[in-house]
């Protein structure tokens, strides 16, 4: 009985680790969005700086091709030296997938934002906008994940 | 190219590698947490740790920074100044939070987590790409349509104005 409980106390309550983990690399985004303001006066928004880096290259563009090499190259770097970063599961259905990236995609142009720009960027500038778009992705994230949550009768 | 064209882009490559690292040590790069931050029933808050982490250092960084006339590679600071709450903002937001939802993928970790070769990666950032350009492609289209449709309204406008007087 109580081995029972004690595996169940583990399995809510997230290790110390994991928390620290998450607070260090907040830290270190937070560092990167603060280098990028310093150095180059600009927000840290990905989803502005990929969707202006679909267009033909420009010299005033370049910047923008530097951070996704370096999204890109950090995800390299880091998966070699500890892949377990992004052992996880991955919704698999195609068809899903196509329809979640097509809406972030598009939601994230229309919005003018996703999380690192309104979520990180915009609320550290206290911007009344990103704080009503961070409110609104996260309660429709919630929403969808219920629907699907329940979908799927309780699992995912 | 000019000398701070250069540095410019070595220092967003280097912004990059940050952000890349501090998403997969927070555990971004696992859809699973997205998904289970969002779903209380299995609740992992360990988004909420990493908006702590992230906002509580640059909130403050922010407005430290900003004391300054201009940023150290530029004469200019290229911050979005808009203030009002518009429609677009909060329809793509609501769209990008159910997308967000369905996958736990946002682009920042969906690009991070493409460089594993992840295919579940590959085909999500393809379809963002595709969302991003049929967005592109179809405001162009809407402002064509309101430029047409406005200069059809003013001749109209002028014709009844002259058949009148």
């Amino acid at each position: 009985m109580e081995s029972k409980k004690a595996a169940h106390r583990e399995q809510k309550i997230m290790s110390s680790t994991q928390v620290l983990h998450s607070l260090i690399g907040g830290g270190l985004i937070g560092i990167a969005a603060t280098v990028m303001l310093l150095f180059n006066g600009r927000t840290t928004g990905i989803s502005g700086i990929v969707s202006s880096s679909l267009a033909k290259p420009t010299k005033e563009g370049l910047w923008r091709w530097g951070f996704v090499g370096g999204l890109l190259f950090g995800g390299g770097i880091t998966y070699m030296i500890q892949p377990e970063l992004f052992k996880s599961f991955h919704q698999e259905k195609p068809l899903i997938i196509l329809f979640a990236g097509f809406l972030v995609g598009y939601g994230t142009s229309l919005g003018s934002g996703c999380t690192s720009g309104h979520g990180i960027c915009g609320l550290s500038r206290f911007s009344k906008r990103s704080a009503v778009a961070t409110l609104t992705f996260m309660l429709l994230g919630f929403l969808a994940a219920q629907v699907a949550y329940r979908l799927h009768g309780g699992a995912t | 190219m000019t000398n701070s064209t250069n540095k410019q882009f070595l220092v967003s490559f280097f912004s990059g590698v940050l952000f890349a690292a501090g998403l997969a040590i927070s555990g971004m790069t696992q859809p699973d947490k997205i998904i289970r931050f969002l779903t209380p029933q299995i609740w992992d808050p360990s988004l909420s740790f990493v908006m702590a982490g992230a906002v509580g250092l640059h909130a403050f960084t922010y407005h430290l920074v900003r004391k300054r006339k201009h940023p150290i590679l530029d004469t200019k600071w290229h911050i979005p100044t808009r203030t009002d709450i518009t429609a677009p903002l909060i329809i793509g937001s609501a769209l990008f939070g159910i997308g967000w939802a369905l996958v736990g993928f946002c682009p920042g970790p969906a690009l991070v987590t493409l460089a594993t070769g992840n295919p579940s990666a590959i085909l999500f950032v393809s379809a963002m790409a595709l969302g991003m350009v049929f967005y592109k492609k179809n405001s162009l289209l809407i402002k064509l349509g309101k430029a047409i449709r406005n200069f059809i309204l003013r001749k109209q406008l002028k014709l009844s104005h002259r058949n009148q007087g």
